[in-house]
Protein backbone atom coordinates (compact mmCIF):
# COMPACT_ATOMS: atom_id res chain seq x y z
CA UNK A 1 0.00 0.00 0.00
CA UNK A 2 1.10 3.25 -1.36
CA UNK A 3 0.77 6.41 1.55
CA UNK A 4 1.07 10.06 0.20
CA UNK A 5 2.04 12.82 3.48
CA UNK A 6 1.43 16.13 2.59
CA UNK A 7 3.08 18.77 3.67
CA UNK A 8 2.50 22.21 4.30
CA UNK A 9 4.66 25.13 5.23
CA UNK A 10 4.72 24.55 9.21
CA UNK A 11 3.18 21.00 9.14
CA UNK A 12 4.90 19.02 11.94
CA UNK A 13 3.46 15.52 12.50
CA UNK A 14 4.70 14.45 8.59
CA UNK A 15 7.18 12.57 9.65
CA UNK A 16 5.71 11.06 12.48
CA UNK A 17 3.03 10.38 10.40
CA UNK A 18 5.53 9.41 7.99
CA UNK A 19 6.71 6.60 10.46
CA UNK A 20 3.70 5.31 11.17
CA UNK A 21 2.67 4.20 8.10
CA UNK A 22 6.07 3.35 6.75
CA UNK A 23 8.45 1.90 10.15
CA UNK A 24 6.06 0.56 11.73
CA UNK A 25 2.85 -0.59 9.27
CA UNK A 26 5.66 -1.17 7.06
CA UNK A 27 4.21 0.13 3.92
CA UNK A 28 5.86 2.38 1.33
CA UNK A 29 5.46 5.67 2.01
CA UNK A 30 6.14 9.68 0.60
CA UNK A 31 6.12 13.19 1.44
CA UNK A 32 3.96 15.06 -0.94
CA UNK A 33 4.78 18.78 -1.04
CA UNK A 34 1.69 21.11 -1.18
CA UNK A 35 2.89 22.48 -4.61
CA UNK A 36 2.44 19.29 -6.39
CA UNK A 37 -0.50 18.80 -8.42
CA UNK A 38 -0.86 14.86 -8.55
CA UNK A 39 -1.95 12.18 -6.20
CA UNK A 40 -1.01 9.37 -9.19
CA UNK A 41 0.81 6.20 -8.14
CA UNK A 42 -0.90 6.75 -4.34
CA UNK A 43 -3.58 4.50 -2.29
CA UNK A 44 -4.27 6.64 0.63
CA UNK A 45 -3.73 10.40 1.15
CA UNK A 46 -2.84 11.63 5.21
CA UNK A 47 -2.68 15.60 5.76
CA UNK A 48 -0.97 15.54 9.16
CA UNK A 49 -1.03 17.73 12.11
CA UNK A 50 0.64 20.93 12.37
CA UNK A 51 -0.07 24.25 11.73
CA UNK A 52 -0.49 25.20 8.14
CA UNK A 53 0.98 28.66 7.02
CA UNK A 54 0.51 30.21 10.88
CA UNK A 55 -2.86 29.18 11.58
CA UNK A 56 -3.36 33.01 9.74
CA UNK A 57 -6.78 33.82 9.52
CA UNK A 58 -8.41 30.50 10.65
CA UNK A 59 -6.70 26.98 10.79
CA UNK A 60 -6.63 25.39 7.57
CA UNK A 61 -7.95 28.44 5.75
CA UNK A 62 -5.33 28.88 3.45
CA UNK A 63 -3.95 25.40 3.00
CA UNK A 64 -7.30 24.62 1.77
CA UNK A 65 -5.89 26.84 -1.66
CA UNK A 66 -2.86 25.37 -1.68
CA UNK A 67 -2.45 23.49 -5.33
CA UNK A 68 -2.46 19.84 -3.83
CA UNK A 69 -5.64 20.25 -2.43
CA UNK A 70 -7.84 19.76 -5.93
CA UNK A 71 -5.51 16.28 -5.98
CA UNK A 72 -6.58 15.57 -2.92
CA UNK A 73 -10.25 16.67 -4.15
CA UNK A 74 -10.22 14.19 -7.06
CA UNK A 75 -8.54 11.20 -5.07
CA UNK A 76 -11.35 11.55 -2.80
CA UNK A 77 -13.48 11.73 -5.48
CA UNK A 78 -12.73 8.46 -7.09
CA UNK A 79 -13.36 6.66 -3.45
CA UNK A 80 -9.52 6.81 -2.50
CA UNK A 81 -9.13 7.19 1.63
CA UNK A 82 -8.17 10.53 2.94
CA UNK A 83 -7.18 11.09 6.69
CA UNK A 84 -6.75 14.21 8.24
CA UNK A 85 -5.06 14.51 11.69
CA UNK A 86 -5.30 17.59 13.54
CA UNK A 87 -4.49 20.31 11.40
CA UNK A 88 -5.63 18.33 8.73
CA UNK A 89 -8.99 18.12 10.08
CA UNK A 90 -9.22 21.69 10.03
CA UNK A 91 -7.82 21.81 6.70
CA UNK A 92 -10.30 19.35 5.12
CA UNK A 93 -13.29 21.32 7.06
CA UNK A 94 -12.08 24.21 5.74
CA UNK A 95 -12.37 22.56 2.71
CA UNK A 96 -15.69 21.26 2.73
CA UNK A 97 -14.59 18.22 2.28
CA UNK A 98 -15.66 16.80 6.01
CA UNK A 99 -18.80 19.06 7.51
CA UNK A 100 -18.19 21.69 10.40
CA UNK A 101 -15.45 23.40 11.81
CA UNK A 102 -12.96 23.61 14.36
CA UNK A 103 -13.08 26.54 16.99
CA UNK A 104 -11.03 27.61 19.57
CA UNK A 105 -11.62 25.27 22.60
CA UNK A 106 -13.89 26.72 25.09
CA UNK A 107 -11.27 26.39 27.94
CA UNK A 108 -9.07 28.65 25.33
CA UNK A 109 -5.99 26.80 26.70
CA UNK A 110 -3.65 24.16 24.40
CA UNK A 111 -4.49 20.86 25.40
CA UNK A 112 -1.71 18.16 25.19
CA UNK A 113 -2.82 15.39 26.67
CA UNK A 114 -4.35 11.46 26.22
CA UNK A 115 -7.76 11.35 26.25
CA UNK A 116 -10.76 8.74 25.81
CA UNK A 117 -11.73 8.09 22.12
CA UNK A 118 -15.03 5.88 21.37
CA UNK A 119 -15.42 4.47 18.06
CA UNK A 120 -18.68 4.89 17.17
CA UNK A 121 -18.82 3.19 13.36
CA UNK A 122 -16.91 0.58 13.03
CA UNK A 123 -17.55 0.16 8.83
CA UNK A 124 -15.31 2.40 7.62
CA UNK A 125 -12.24 2.66 5.99
CA UNK A 126 -10.59 4.24 9.36
CA UNK A 127 -12.34 2.03 11.81
CA UNK A 128 -12.74 -1.86 10.51
CA UNK A 129 -10.38 -2.90 12.55
CA UNK A 130 -11.24 -1.53 15.73
CA UNK A 131 -13.18 -4.04 18.10
CA UNK A 132 -16.73 -3.41 18.87
CA UNK A 133 -16.16 -1.44 22.61
CA UNK A 134 -12.52 -0.74 22.51
CA UNK A 135 -11.52 2.24 24.11
CA UNK A 136 -8.77 4.01 22.26
CA UNK A 137 -5.97 6.30 24.61
CA UNK A 138 -4.75 8.49 22.04
CA UNK A 139 -3.06 12.08 22.53
CA UNK A 140 -3.95 15.43 21.62
CA UNK A 141 -2.38 18.64 20.81
CA UNK A 142 -4.32 21.36 19.87
CA UNK A 143 -5.91 25.26 21.21
CA UNK A 144 -8.95 25.24 18.38
CA UNK A 145 -10.20 21.82 18.44
CA UNK A 146 -13.59 22.18 19.47
CA UNK A 147 -16.11 20.63 16.76
CA UNK A 148 -18.97 23.07 15.91
CA UNK A 149 -21.94 22.50 13.66
CA UNK A 150 -25.09 23.58 13.42
CA UNK A 151 -27.82 21.47 14.85
CA UNK A 152 -29.41 20.17 11.22
CA UNK A 153 -25.66 18.91 10.50
CA UNK A 154 -25.56 17.37 13.55
CA UNK A 155 -28.64 15.63 13.77
CA UNK A 156 -27.34 14.63 10.09
CA UNK A 157 -23.62 13.45 11.01
CA UNK A 158 -25.26 11.36 14.10
CA UNK A 159 -28.44 9.88 11.46
CA UNK A 160 -25.93 8.80 8.96
CA UNK A 161 -23.15 7.38 11.30
CA UNK A 162 -21.00 9.90 10.13
CA UNK A 163 -19.41 10.62 13.54
CA UNK A 164 -16.71 8.10 13.84
CA UNK A 165 -14.84 8.84 17.42
CA UNK A 166 -16.02 10.77 20.75
CA UNK A 167 -14.22 11.80 23.81
CA UNK A 168 -15.32 9.71 26.58
CA UNK A 169 -13.85 8.07 29.81
CA UNK A 170 -11.94 5.37 30.23
CA UNK A 171 -15.45 3.56 30.79
CA UNK A 172 -16.09 4.66 27.38
CA UNK A 173 -18.80 7.05 28.79
CA UNK A 174 -19.32 10.39 26.66
CA UNK A 175 -19.27 12.89 29.97
CA UNK A 176 -18.46 16.59 29.79
CA UNK A 177 -15.38 15.93 32.07
CA UNK A 178 -13.91 13.71 29.11
CA UNK A 179 -14.51 16.40 26.67
CA UNK A 180 -11.10 18.41 25.97
CA UNK A 181 -12.30 21.07 24.47
CA UNK A 182 -16.30 21.91 24.31
CA UNK A 183 -16.76 20.04 20.90
CA UNK A 184 -20.37 19.41 20.21
CA UNK A 185 -21.27 15.91 21.05
CA UNK A 186 -17.79 15.13 22.26
CA UNK A 187 -17.05 14.65 18.64
CA UNK A 188 -13.19 13.61 17.91
CA UNK A 189 -13.85 13.04 14.53
CA UNK A 190 -16.34 12.62 11.83
CA UNK A 191 -16.68 10.76 8.32
CA UNK A 192 -17.91 12.05 5.21
CA UNK A 193 -21.09 10.99 3.73
CA UNK A 194 -19.32 8.64 1.12
CA UNK A 195 -17.18 7.29 3.98
CA UNK A 196 -13.63 7.96 2.40
CA UNK A 197 -12.83 10.93 3.82
CA UNK A 198 -12.45 11.29 7.91
CA UNK A 199 -10.61 13.81 10.12
CA UNK A 200 -9.54 13.42 13.48
CA UNK A 201 -8.06 16.14 16.15
CA UNK A 202 -6.34 13.27 18.01
CA UNK A 203 -3.04 11.76 16.91
CA UNK A 204 -2.73 8.28 15.93
CA UNK A 205 0.30 8.78 15.13
CA UNK A 206 1.87 9.88 18.12
CA UNK A 207 0.30 6.46 19.54
CA UNK A 208 1.41 3.97 17.12
CA UNK A 209 3.88 2.40 19.05
CA UNK A 210 4.48 0.75 22.62
CA UNK A 211 7.50 2.71 23.32
CA UNK A 212 5.02 5.71 22.56
CA UNK A 213 2.91 5.11 25.59
CA UNK A 214 0.40 3.64 23.13
CA UNK A 215 -0.30 1.60 20.70
CA UNK A 216 -4.12 2.14 20.07
CA UNK A 217 -3.58 4.60 17.12
CA UNK A 218 -1.83 1.54 14.74
CA UNK A 219 -5.49 0.21 14.70
CA UNK A 220 -6.24 3.12 12.42
CA UNK A 221 -3.91 2.69 9.77
CA UNK A 222 -4.15 -1.25 10.37
CA UNK A 223 -7.85 -0.42 9.51
CA UNK A 224 -6.72 1.57 6.29
CA UNK A 225 -4.25 -1.38 5.48
CA UNK A 226 -6.68 -3.87 5.91
CA UNK A 227 -9.58 -1.99 3.97
CA UNK A 228 -6.82 -1.60 0.82
CA UNK A 229 -6.35 -5.77 0.92
CA UNK A 230 -9.68 -6.06 0.93
CA UNK A 231 -10.34 -4.03 -2.08
CA UNK A 232 -7.18 -5.84 -3.95
CA UNK A 233 -8.55 -9.22 -3.39
CA UNK A 234 -12.13 -8.44 -4.63
CA UNK A 235 -10.56 -6.79 -7.79
CA UNK A 236 -8.13 -9.64 -8.13
CA UNK B 1 -10.20 52.78 -2.07
CA UNK B 2 -10.23 50.25 0.74
CA UNK B 3 -12.34 47.06 1.32
CA UNK B 4 -13.17 47.47 5.16
CA UNK B 5 -14.39 43.93 6.07
CA UNK B 6 -15.65 42.72 9.51
CA UNK B 7 -15.79 39.24 10.30
CA UNK B 8 -17.70 37.73 13.51
CA UNK B 9 -18.40 34.70 14.96
CA UNK B 10 -21.95 33.39 14.55
CA UNK B 11 -24.55 33.81 17.32
CA UNK B 12 -24.86 30.13 17.93
CA UNK B 13 -20.54 29.43 18.00
CA UNK B 14 -19.78 29.62 21.74
CA UNK B 15 -17.14 31.92 22.06
CA UNK B 16 -14.91 31.68 24.43
CA UNK B 17 -13.14 34.53 23.79
CA UNK B 18 -15.28 37.00 24.12
CA UNK B 19 -16.70 35.17 27.10
CA UNK B 20 -13.83 35.97 28.68
CA UNK B 21 -13.31 39.68 27.88
CA UNK B 22 -16.29 40.49 29.31
CA UNK B 23 -15.25 38.53 32.18
CA UNK B 24 -12.73 40.52 32.67
CA UNK B 25 -14.41 44.06 31.75
CA UNK B 26 -16.98 43.32 34.85
CA UNK B 27 -13.94 42.46 36.91
CA UNK B 28 -12.79 45.85 36.25
CA UNK B 29 -15.82 47.42 36.81
CA UNK B 30 -17.26 48.09 34.30
CA UNK B 31 -20.56 46.00 35.70
CA UNK B 32 -23.42 46.53 33.39
CA UNK B 33 -21.37 44.96 30.19
CA UNK B 34 -23.54 41.88 28.17
CA UNK B 35 -21.94 39.33 25.91
CA UNK B 36 -18.51 40.21 24.55
CA UNK B 37 -18.04 39.06 20.40
CA UNK B 38 -14.63 39.22 19.21
CA UNK B 39 -13.84 39.37 16.18
CA UNK B 40 -11.98 40.31 13.04
CA UNK B 41 -11.40 43.43 10.94
CA UNK B 42 -8.89 43.48 7.73
CA UNK B 43 -8.41 46.03 5.36
CA UNK B 44 -7.88 45.57 1.94
CA UNK B 45 -6.60 47.94 -0.48
CA UNK B 46 -8.06 48.25 -4.01
CA UNK B 47 -6.43 49.87 -7.11
CA UNK B 48 -8.69 52.14 -10.14
CA UNK B 49 -12.51 53.18 -8.54
CA UNK B 50 -14.98 50.67 -9.68
CA UNK B 51 -16.61 50.01 -6.83
CA UNK B 52 -19.96 48.26 -7.98
CA UNK B 53 -17.04 45.59 -9.25
CA UNK B 54 -15.03 44.91 -6.20
CA UNK B 55 -17.74 44.65 -4.13
CA UNK B 56 -18.81 41.47 -6.30
CA UNK B 57 -14.94 40.28 -6.11
CA UNK B 58 -14.95 41.11 -2.04
CA UNK B 59 -18.18 39.29 -1.62
CA UNK B 60 -16.78 36.53 -3.25
CA UNK B 61 -13.58 36.51 -1.44
CA UNK B 62 -15.40 36.82 1.85
CA UNK B 63 -17.72 33.59 1.07
CA UNK B 64 -14.60 31.50 0.02
CA UNK B 65 -11.54 32.63 2.48
CA UNK B 66 -11.79 35.52 4.22
CA UNK B 67 -14.58 33.94 6.46
CA UNK B 68 -16.06 30.39 7.05
CA UNK B 69 -19.83 30.51 6.27
CA UNK B 70 -19.82 27.58 8.95
CA UNK B 71 -19.16 29.69 12.14
CA UNK B 72 -19.11 33.42 11.32
CA UNK B 73 -20.67 36.11 9.48
CA UNK B 74 -19.26 39.05 7.78
CA UNK B 75 -19.90 42.49 6.42
CA UNK B 76 -17.89 45.41 5.10
CA UNK B 77 -17.79 48.93 3.14
CA UNK B 78 -16.12 50.07 -0.32
CA UNK B 79 -15.03 53.58 0.23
Amino acid sequence: MNFAVLQFPASNCDQDALHAVKGVLGQSARFVWHKENSLAGFDAVIIPGGFSYGDYLRTGAIARYSPIMQAVRDFAAQGGPVLGICNGFQILCEAGMLPGALVRNRSLQFRCEHVFLKTAAPDTPFTGKIAAGKILRIPIAHGEGCYFADEAALENLQNNGQILWQYCDAQGELTERANPNGSLRNIAGVCNAARNVAGLMPHPERASEAILGSADGLLIFQSLLAWFENRMAKAA
Amino acid sequence: MKAKIIVTPKQAVVDPQGKSVQNALQYMGYKDVGAVHVGKYLEIELPGADKEAWRRQIDDACLKILSNPVIEDYRFEIE
